[in-house]
Parts: structure tokens; sequence; C-alpha cells
């Protein structure tokens, strides 16, 4: 096959692609220049796209002896996975950048221009599966349990899976860095990226209160009694029980946490640890990985933060979503983050969290 | 078999260059050195500046050799601009499509010397608006520090009105980025006050390039250190790539050159309708510079790079990053139009057949690429 290897400049990019060449492919190395300003460039740290991390996409690209290109979709990342970053937290949501970046970059713009120029497929140096299963190839669990990274790419539709290639999911880390060391590839002890590639300081919180501003707004107990300000409603999340600064004690004694956001009313609802309980996930526009559950109710596991643990569940789908119910309460649970059903390993598909009770 | 037509970008060193950098290689000495073996090389050396010289009509005294021509085109920029500056003349008028070489240290006199940039228009013919440089100089001459416009502009091959310019500029220092024109097309020194080239342009090594700057011309200098070439410029002087530089300096098939590209543009107008041919009548004899309207120019390049011909894209940043070419939107072309663009640029050796092989596969190239955008 003809393939296109998505390379970050990061060691996990390198062995893959270099693992397509072994399996017989051609392939053709592309960095994506995801940044709006090329020249950022952060010495020491790992982030994306900045030209050290191009520069050791080429350097490896030479040592496997494929061709390298870069691509300039920082159009598409802006608008696709930036810009939704912001409104989703502006409106209340905890969203997952990395998968939107899925979605919408790697298999889908990247994907789209490598099929249009005569390419088969995308290669990248995700830990995940694709696997065989009655004539269709369907997403599964990497075996490297810590490193599994099918939670963001379960945002891919049957077509998009059928160009996915992930070469690294039979292998552990460790592994593929032993491997990236034999083949001589200089990112071999590159520490791994960050979770979002543009917040390179990891700080979120500062990252979006210079973009969507601070506005202090008061933090509510459950009857509507304000109890506290806060400095900014996106920089806190459900759950979160430190740096509240609330001024009122609680009547039983017992610490709170914050349950809701309301961007809105720019307010945040505190309450007990009891109330974060969730029983039952309300989550819309789905995407089917494989064939899609049916109305009826099915047994299997939920996932609902990217490395969270797979939880017991029953699901169906609805006329516009997913329903789901979980065996077991789950405390804390942020809207705008993706639902993700597996059938043991096997990918079934996502839904984005709209309501949870 | 790999069909190179990126000439522009760099083109092969020819024979009779590298028998002359082989030769001199070999020779041991450092020519500031006062011993014998200092001295032949400073006479092979010499021996080289004049002929250059008389190649582009200056003194031998008036050239200056650098590291390139950016080097060449820093020195000129910075070296003018703070020679005037002590006049109180802060203005910089430059072409609005120069090398980054000239726009570059332009915006950084900006931006750390309160230099102010104004920037001559290009015309729908690919040459500099002579009449907003004459009102220009009418009315701020006294503050104009110098005046910048390109021999030939690298993209998309137009040749500039220079002896206009200099006429028009009376006592104002003209610099001019002749990089693309030396050897292509006849270049003078004479009227000007500074001139830039390189050596690997016209068939010598890379890494060598000068400056030419009318004598008795004192400018300030970028590197100090033993002030070798007229305490302007320091460093070693690089001997075997000077005299290769020269000897590179022979003849140039220009008509052959001229009819390939002519054929090339004629093909495509042809074969690919839709597509804009930026490169306007008057131009250096290799350049094709066309746009295709609905395609990304690093798609194009992946494309013919697969189809084993190389060209650019027109302007390549150190990360590789493609933005829409600000030599195309002076132009006038939008930034949709601009950013899917080619630069086919031919060479002295270029055969009838790299330019069939590129008619043969342009066309499925274009189509596949507006798909891809």
């Amino acid at each position: 096959m003809k393939l296109i290897a998505a390379m970050s400049g990061g060691v996990d990019s390198a062995v893959a692609a270099s693992r397509a060449v072994e399996a017989g492919h051609q392939v053709i190395g592309v960095h994506l220049a995801l940044a709006s300003n090329p020249q950022k460039y952060r010495s020491g740290a790992r982030g994306c796209c900045t030209i050290e991390d191009s520069h050791d996409a080429r350097r490896a690209a030479d040592v496997i002896g494929i061709p390298f290109y870069i691509w300039d979709m920082a159009e598409e990342f802006h608008d696709g996975v930036v810009e939704n970053f912001m409104s989703e937290y502006a409106a209340g949501r905890t969203p997952n950048p990395c998968l939107r970046c899925n979605e919408k970059i790697k298999f889908a713009a990247v994907l789209d221009r490598a099929k249009a120029m005569g390419f088969d497929g995308v290669v990248t140096g995700h830990y995940a599966n694709m696997r065989e299963v009655n004539g269709e190839r369907t997403l599964h669990r990497a075996i490297d349990n810590s490193k599994d990274q099918s939670y963001v790419l379960a945002v891919l539709n049957r077509e998009q899976l059928q160009g996915a290639h992930f070469p690294l999911g039979d292998t552990e880390k460790v592994d593929i860095r032993k491997e990236a060391e034999a083949k001589g590839l200089a990112v071999a002890n590159k520490p791994d990226s960050h979770d979002i590639c543009f917040v390179p300081s990891g700080d979120n919180a500062g990252w979006l209160r210079e973009r969507l501003g601070s506005e202090v707004g008061p933090i509510v107990d459950q009857d509507g009694n304000v109890i506290g300000q806060h400095k900014g409603a996106y920089t806190y999340t459900i759950g979160q029980r430190k740096g509240l600064g609330l001024t009122v004690p609680a009547a039983d004694g017992n610490p709170r946490f914050v349950l809701k956001i309301e961007p809105k009313s720019n307010t945040v609802v505190v309450g007990a640890r009891e109330d974060l309980a969730v029983n039952r996930i309300v989550g819309e526009k789905p995407v089917w990985c494989g064939p899609n559950p049916g109305a009826d109710w099915q047994s299997g596991f939920v996932q609902v933060r990217a490395h969270g643990a797979p939880l017991d569940c029953t699901y169906r789908e609805t006329s516009d979503g997913v329903e789901i119910k979980l065996a077991a309460p789950l405390l804390g649970l942020a809207t705008g983050q993706a639902a993700v059903l597996y059938d043991g390993d096997r990918v079934v598909g996502s839904a984005t969290i709209c309501e949870t009770e | 078999m790999a069909i190179y037509l990126d000439h522009a970008a760099s083109t092969p060193i020819s024979d009779i260059s590298l028998a002359e950098f082989n030769k001199q290689l070999q020779k041991t000495g450092n020519p500031s050195s006062l011993h014998n073996f200092g001295r032949d090389q400073r006479r092979a050396l010499e021996e080289a500046r004049e002929k250059i010289a008389q190649f582009i009509e200056c003194a031998p005294s008036e050239i200056i050799f650098t590291g390139s021509g950016t080097e060449a085109d820093n020195l000129a920029i910075k070296g003018l601009f703070w020679k005037s500056q002590k006049s109180g003349k802060k203005v910089i008028v430059i072409s609005a499509f120069e090398h980054k070489a000239v726009l570059e240290p332009a915006e950084w006199l900006v931006e750390k010397e309160g230099a102010e940039l104004i920037q001559i228009p290009i015309t729908k013919d690919g040459i500099i608006d002579l009449d907003f440089l004459k009102e220009l100089v009418a009315e701020r001459g006294s503050e104009i520090a110098l005046i910048s416009v390109m021999h030939s502009n690298n993209e998309i091959g137009a040749l500039q009105p220079i002896d206009k310019v200099i006429e028009i500029a009376g006592d104002i220092p003209v610099h001019s980025d002749a990089v693309q024109s030396l050897l292509k097309v006849p270049v003078s020194f004479k009227g000007l006050t500074a001139l830039s080239i390189s050596a690997h342009k016209v068939g010598g090594p890379v890494g060598v390039g000068a400056l030419v700057l009318k004598r008795g011309l004192d400018i300030p200098a970028l590197l100090h250190g033993g002030g070798q070439e007229r305490e302007i410029r320091s460093g070693t002087l690089n001997a075997p790539a000077i005299c290769a530089f020269a000897a590179a300096l022979t003849s140039y098939p220009a008509d052959a050159v001229s009819k390939l590209r002519d054929k090339l543009i004629a093909g495509i107008k042809e074969l690919i309708p839709g597509a804009l041919i930026n490169t306007p009548a008057k131009a250096l004899p290799g350049i094709v510079n066309v746009s295709f309207p609905g395609t990304k120019g690093e798609t194009l390049l992946l494309l013919m790079d697969m189809e084993g011909i190389a060209c650019s894209t027109g302007s390549a940043c150190s990360a590789g990053v493609h933005r829409p070419s600000h030599v195309l939107i002076a132009l006038g072309r939008s930034e949709d139009e601009a950013i899917g663009t080619l630069r086919l640029s031919l060479g002295a050796l270029s055969a009838e057949a790299d330019v069939e092989k590129v008619l043969q596969v342009l066309p499925a190239v274009v189509e596949k690429a507006k798909l891809a955008k």
C-alpha cells in the first residue's frame, strides 16, 4: 500500500513509520505544522510543531529512508481543535483536544488529502490495534494498557478507520524505545509529549484565562446561596475540591466539590461528595467504530477519561445518541468529555457526554 | 530519471568552476599571509576579483567578498542605513517583492533602529511602480537613506528597470540584489552604489558571494576581526571558492533557455486551463512561475517530487512551512491563488526532454492537487 506516515518528531511515530516500511508499504513521512507561528521555538520541553520537532521528524525520515515533507495544517488545527477547545470551556464543558485532532486533522484533513493524492491511508504512532473481525477492520485497545490510546481514536468512523494504520498496538512502549535505539533513531529517548500540545506550559487555566478573560462570579450551593467567589468559571472542573476558597462552611462540616459549571450565569455550583455521583450518562453526536449497537440494551464497558478505568455498564443507541447506565456510581463526571464504549477490548464507539444524573 | 528544475534555488557547479575549485583547494596558505604561499593564494584571488570586476563593470577594489548573497544584502541594507542615519536620513525604500535577505534586514532596522520602511508597489507587469518612486523621491528625497530594488525577482523572474531607478534616485544611494540576474542577463555596476551577487546561482560553489560597494564609501562592518576586505568584512578570504566563482562567469545559453521557458509556458497554458502564469514578458530566461487556483503548493511539490521532478513553491522558510508568497501578493494575486504556486526554474543544461516530461505529468498532478486541497 501507499501510506502517509504522520511524524510528530517523537519516538512513537518514527517507529510506526519504520514498521510500515518494513511491512512492505510505500511510505512518505509528513510532519504537520500546527502552530500558526512556525517560528515558535522552545528548547528542551516537548510539544507539537516546534522547529525542533520538525527537525527531529526529518532526521527520523532520513534514517528510515523515506521522503519527508511538512504540511501546513495550522489553519485547520486552529479552526477544528483550538477554537473548539476554547468554546467548549466557555460553555462550561471539558473538551479533549487530542480526540478532536484525530477526528478533524489526522484522520480527516490529512487522510482526505492523502487519498486524493493517491495514497491508501495514514500511519500514526498511536497505541491501538486494528483487527480484522468478520471481514471488517475494527479498533481495539493496545496491549500496553498504560499507553493505550484507543480512547482518543474512538471518534473515528468506520470509513476513517479503514484508512488508519497503527503499527505499535502490539508492543509495549519500553520495547518501542529499544527498537528505536536499535534502528538508530535519535528520538529513542525523547521525552513523551504533553497531553495538550498547544498549551506548552501545561497550565490550562492560565492559557484559557489569557484568551477568554477572567470574570469573577459567584460560587453557590445547591440551594443557590452564595458561599464564595470564583476566578473565572472555566478554570474549574467537575469534582474539584481544592482551591475553591469558600468563606461559608458547609452545615455538615464536610468538604464540598464542584458539581456544575453554568457559563451563562457565570456560576459554579458546589455540593457534597455524594451529590457528584453519576449513575446514568447521556451522550450526543455518537460515532460508531463498527456495527451500530442498536436500541436494545447491551452490556459492556464505558471509559470517560483518556486514562480512566473501564467501567461496567449497559448501553443502548437512542434516536440521537446513546444512553449509558453504570453498574456502580461514578463520582464527578464533566460534560464535554467523550464516553467511549468497549466490548471487551474492541471499541464500539463514542459519544460526547451532554447530560449526567 | 530525476529532473532538476530548481536552478533558481541552486544550480550545479559547472565543470570549469569545479576544476578551478579543486585546483585551488589543494593549495596551502592564507591569502593574507606575507610569505610565498600566501602571496600565491593572494595572486589567484586578486585575478579572480579582477575577472569578476570586469564582468560586472566595476573596479576590482569595489568588490567585497562575503560568505553569501544574504550576507551581501545585509551588509548593504544595514551599512547604507547606518551611514545615512548620521545625517538624519531614516527612510528605507525597497520594492514590495524583495528577497527576504533585503526585506528582513530592513524590517529589523525598523524595529531596532527607528527606520521607516516604504515599499514600492508592483504593477501588473511585474515591474516596480516608477511613478510612485518619482513622487516619493520628489516629496521625501532628503529623508531617504537608501533605495534597494532587485535586478530581477527570484520567484517570478521579472527584470526591473534599474537604470530608471538610478536616474530617479539622483544622489540617494541605490542598492540592487542581482543574485538571480548575474550571468543570465547583463549586469552592470554603473550608476549603482551597491550590488549583491552570489556564486552558487551561476554554477560556482555555495558559500561565497560579494557586495560591490562604490569606491571610497565606508559603511560600518557586520563582522569585525581582521578587516580583510576594506575593513568592511573580516574573516579569512575563501580563495578557492572565490577563484571558482570567477571561473564560473563564462557564457550562458540565454537564448536556448528562453526557448525552453517559452515552450514550457505555452504548454502549460494549452494543457491546463485556469493556470495563471506569473512570470511577465520581461523576465530572466529560466524562470516559470505559475499558479493553479484551487491547489496548495506543498501538495503540488510533493506530487512532482514523486514523479521525479524537483521544483519549488517559490519560497520556503526554515521550517519548511509554505505561506502565500509576498511576491505574488505584491503582484496582485489573492492568497488562495498565491498558495497554489510552483516555480520551475531551468538551467544551462536543461533539455527539451525535461520540459516534455513536465508537460506530460503536470496536468494530472494539478488535478490530483485540486482534489487534495
